[in-house]
């Protein structure tokens, strides 16, 4: 770390030959974790995102009250402001009501969940999925290819929330199908994202190296090729996790998302709109504050890692 | 040049082909047709006069076909709730969206690269820091929520904007537009500043990753040694270099944008063709949804050709990596 200055104190000659042995074997992964620590936006951002995730799942244990029990609803307490009591005094709404006097911060503790869910979900199938097709594409080259990315680009030729809107309007509500629809709208930027740096990966000297050495090819595909391939691909993850949690919500608030039964944050911001221009805001302020909390932990990883997995910026 | 032109639109036409495919298999085949493409009010004779002009009475091979003559020659269907050709109703309010796609694109652009070239040349200084962090909010906020805050802000509580619809039009070339009038104006900033958001941060971003790869590239150390002055290698070589890939996206982007109007004008009001959508899903005007869904595809494809085209002005390696294969 830092150099000890040559002094002719007796004591600090002892030490040096300490500073100067060679350090531990850096890893990929160790270079990776000091690296990411430099950052403290990113770090504060990891921070921010696990807790946001341990609510998410912890949400039924944490939450002041069951949301989705009508039982413990009552209509009395509908659009009360944040912090106010409720009418027998035996609860306080920190973040206030929503139109069915359900308390915010439980529904979006319990919003959260489904968000999230929906989010990781889509974009872990949908990785499979793309990489399968990009890493194929590159590989085999030619006409197989050209098909296929013929078909990727027919895919993003059509903006995520379209393809979205349609195959919901012909899917109808639901988790499942919301995850379909998303992966439908995801798969292809996998893919490309792939086939991109398995091309570039493809026509270097390792690779090469390798078909030399009589390596098969599955072997190099999953060898070499793939792990290269990765830093891209994980911060297209990152990224694309907090698009799908952003396209799921607003999917949810223009009503074709997500079931009424299963509220997810987009779902609750809408509910809030009717009444934003009375001037009750919190009900819709306050699910959007935790989805773009949500959002930016996820985006501010992602962000400083790409900046650490981009080999040309290798300092 | 021309054979990758001719290439390149002869799979337009493919891909449109194979679209219009889709859309007819799901509206035709798998929904009943006569449920989608007849409204429920109408009585017996005129569902049977509709079964009739549409032919689906005929084999499934055949429909296809009248189908797509149907749709060569604009005929979409009839707008349940307007009844007025639905084409003719998605065209009427077109410009109002391209008006706001263009607004939110123009907006991006404009503050885009110049803020991605600052934070790219000094990427520690605090301004770069700002820039940056501001253009990840950006890219974080929901489009929709923000949407609703603006209004909150500027139309509720401080009220110097209008909240919705699109204020006085004039007529330009026969196409009525709202920037040209300063009411329209201020009915366009709101909404478009609104969409053009999230676009201002990816072109930010963009540029910056582009401007930092480029800047430690051997051509430009020999376009410094050259001894070129650094206004003439910013803004001639290394400019050219990181716009390719800021055409494409922003090209690519600009479907996005007419896409993504859909919530933008359904918060705001806007009388384009995303709130009919949305409308038309909520009163179960389907021709309506079919005619919209083809409309955008055939816009998306050419502005993915135009993208492409462009593309290869801009690299040739691309235009040549074609050719060769």
């Amino acid at each position: 770390m830092t150099a000890v200055p040559k002094t002719a104190a007796a004591p600090t000659a002892i030490d040096i030959p300490e500073d100067d042995a060679l350090p531990p074997p850096q890893t990929p992964f160790r270079r990776f974790v000091s690296d990411f620590v430099e950052s403290p936006l990113a770090v504060l951002g990891l921070i921010v995102f696990s807790i946001v995730l341990l609510i998410a799942v912890l949400a039924p244990y944490l939450s002041p009250q069951n949301p989705y029990d009508l039982m413990q609803l009552d209509i009395m307490n509908g659009k009360l402001p944040p912090g106010s009591q409720d009418m027998y005094g035996e609860m306080t709404f920190i973040l206030g009501t929503d139109d069915q006097g359900r308390d915010l911060l439980s529904g979006i503790f319990y919003g959260l969940r489904i968000s999230l869910f929906v989010g990781v979900a889509s974009a872990f199938i949908s990785l499979v999925i793309g990489a399968a097709v990009g890493l194929f594409a590159a590989y085999a080259g030619g006409r197989w290819d050209s098909f296929l990315m013929r078909i990727v680009d027919i895919q993003l030729s059509f903006p995520a929330i379209l393809i979205a809107l349609i195959l919901l309007a012909v899917l109808g509500q639901g988790i499942d199908k919301i995850i379909v629809a998303l992966v439908v709208t995801q798969w292809a930027y996998y893919a490309r994202t792939v086939r991109g740096s398995a091309l570039i990966e493809r026509s270097k000297e390792y690779i090469e190296a390798a078909h030399c050495l009589g390596l098969g090819t599955k072997r190099i595909i999953f060898g070499h090729l793939l792990p290269n391939c990765m830093p891209p691909l994980i911060v297209v993850v990152t990224m694309r996790v907090a698009y799908a949690v952003m396209l799921e919500a607003t999917l949810s608030f223009l009503g074709m998302g997500l079931p009424i039964t299963e509220p997810s944050l987009g779902l609750l911001i809408s509910n809030g709109f009717e009444y934003m221009l009375s001037g009750k805001y919190w009900i819709s302020f306050f699910p959007g504050l935790a989805l773009l909390i949500t959002i930016v932990s996820i985006n501010l990883v992602g962000d400083h890692m790409r900046d650490i997995l981009n080999p040309r910026l290798q300092r | 040049m021309l054979v990758f032109l001719i290439r390149r639109t002869s799979q337009s036409v493919l891909v449109l082909l194979i679209m219009s495919l889709l859309v007819f298999v799901g509206v035709y085949a798998i929904g009943n047709p006569v449920d989608i493409l007849i409204s429920p009010e109408a009585d017996q004779a005129e569902i049977e006069r509709v079964i009739q002009s549409l032919g689906l009475d005929r084999p499934i091979w055949e429909q296809y076909w009248i189908f797509l003559v149907h749709a060569v020659q604009g005929d979409l269907g009839n707008s349940f709730v307007y009844n007025q050709p639905a084409l003719q109703l998605i065209l009427e309010r077109m410009p109002a969206t391209l008006e706001l796609a263009f607004a939110a694109i123009i907006l991006s652009i404009v503050f885009g690269i110049p803020l991605g070239m600052i934070a790219g040349l000094r990427p520690d200084a605090w301004y770069s820091r700002m820039i940056m962090s501001v253009s990840i909010l950006g890219f974080s906020l929901p489009t929709f929520w923000v949407g609703l805050m603006m209004i909150m802000v500027f139309a509720v509580m401080v009220g110097w904007l209008p909240a919705s619809g699109r204020g006085d039009t004039v007529d330009l070339f026969g196409v009525p537009v709202s920037f040209l009038t300063w009411d329209g104006l201020q009915h366009l900033l709101l909404p478009a500043i609104n969409l053009g958001l999230f676009k201002i941060s990816l072109v930010i971003r963009l540029t910056r990753a582009g401007m930092r790869e480029n800047l430690l590239m051997d051509y430009v150390k020999f376009a410094y040694a050259k001894g070129l002055s650094s206004s003439r290698v910013i803004f001639l070589h290394v400019l050219k270099n990181i716009l390719v890939p800021i055409v494409t996206v922003v090209g690519l982007e600009l479907g996005n944008v007419i896409a993504f109007a859909v919530v933008t004008e359904s918060i705001f009001a806007w009388p384009g063709m995303g709130k009919l959508l949305i409308d038309s899903i909520g009163l179960l005007d389907r021709p309506i949804v079919v005619a919209y869904l083809l409309i955008t595809v055939l816009m998306f494809i050419i502005i993915n050709l135009v993208v492409d085209i462009l593309y290869s002005v801009l690299d040739p390696r691309v235009r040549l990596g074609e050719m060769k294969s």
